[in-house]
C-alpha cells in the first residue's frame, strides 16, 4: 500500500529534525479512518537525546484531544535520527507498541537531503511503506536555492 | 455514575474491541481493579505485579496526568473520563 504524505506534514517533519538536530526529532501523525494523513504533531523529546526518544505525555494527550475533535485517530509517530539512516534502529523495534501505526523515519545522514521512509512494525518485524510525497511549494529545499528567485543586483553605474 | 475509560488501539484486543469503557470506583486504582476483573487480560497491562502504575502507561484524569496528582489514589468523580496512553518512545 502508497501512503501519501501531504506536502505540509512532510515539511512539519523535515522542520521538526532541522530544529532539533543533532537531538532526535518526534511527534505524531492523525487522520480520518481510511488512513490517510492530515496533520503532524511535533512535540517534544523529553530525553533530548541524539540516540533516544520519548513523546512528552502530556503532548500526546493534547494531540490525541485535538485528532478527536477532528474525527481522527492518532495513526503513526515520526521521528529523525540525526546522523544514521532512516531505518528503525533496535530500540525502534523493540518499543514499537502499536501495530497498525505508521512509523516514519527522517534520516539526516545527508544533512541536506534527508531521507524519509515508513514503516510498519510487527511483533519485531519491519515491513517498509511506500511514501508517495505528495508535490507542493517547500521552503526548505532544494539546496542551494536556485538562482533565479535571487533579485540581481542594482546597477550601481545608473545611480 | 461510573467512570469512562478510553482504551488505545494497542490494548483494545484485550478489551473486546472496545474504544471505551465504564467501570465504577472511588479512584483510579479501585477503576483499573474492575476493569482487570472485567477484562483480566487488560488489567496486566495496566497494574504492575505489585499493583502500582507500569513505567510504560500513562494514564491521565480529565485532562491532568495522574503521576501529578495522586497516582493511582487520585480521586475519580461522576462521569469522570481517564484516558490511557501507551508511551510512545524509540531510538
Amino acid at each position: 500500500m502508497t501512503v501519501l504524505i501531504p506536502a505540509q506534514v512532510r515539511e512539519a517533519m523535515l522542520a521538526n529534525a532541522y530544529a532539533c538536530h543533532p537531538e532526535e526529532s518526534c511527534g505524531l501523525l492523525a487522520g480520518p479512518e481510511d488512513g490517510s494523513i492530515r496533520m503532524a504533531y511535533p512535540l517534544t523529546n523529553v530525553l533530548h537525546s541524539h540516540t533516544n526518544y520519548t513523546i512528552d505525555p502530556t503532548e500526546h494527550f493534547r494531540s490525541l484531544k485535538h485528532a478527536d475533535r477532528e474525527g481522527w485517530d492518532l495513526i503513526g509517530v515520526f521521528h529523525s535520527h540525526p546522523h544514521t539512516q532512516a531505518y528503525p534502529s533496535v530500540t525502534d523495534v523493540r518499543l514499537a507498541v502499536e501495530p497498525d501505526w505508521l512509523y516514519v523515519l527522517v534520516g539526516m545522514e545527508r544533512f541536506d537531503d534527508p531521507a524519509i521512509r515508513g514503516f510498519r512494525i510487527r511483533d519485531g518485524e519491519v515491513i517498509e511503506e511506500t511514501l508517495s510525497f505528495e508535490p507542493g511549494p517547500s521552503t526548505l529545499a532544494p539546496y542551494p536555492l536556485p538562482t533565479e528567485t535571487v533579485p540581481p543586483p542594482p546597477d550601481r553605474r545608473s545611480i | 455514575m461510573p467512570a469512562t475509560v478510553s482504551i488505545p488501539t494497542v490494548l483494545r484486543p484485550h478489551a473486546g474491541g472496545a474504544r471505551r469503557l465504564e467501570a465504577g470506583g472511588a479512584t483510579v486504582g479501585e477503576v483499573f481493579d474492575e476493569i482487570a476483573r472485567l477484562h483480566p487480560r487488560l488489567g496486566q497491562q495496566l497494574l504492575s505485579a505489585e499493583g502500582g502504575l507500569p513505567v510504560f502507561v500513562n494514564v491521565f484524569v480529565d485532562d491532568e496526568d495522574i503521576r501529578y496528582l495522586e497516582g493511582l489514589a487520585t480521586p475519580v468523580g461522576d462521569r469522570t473520563e481517564i484516558t490511557i496512553l501507551p508511551a510512545v518512545a524509540g531510538g
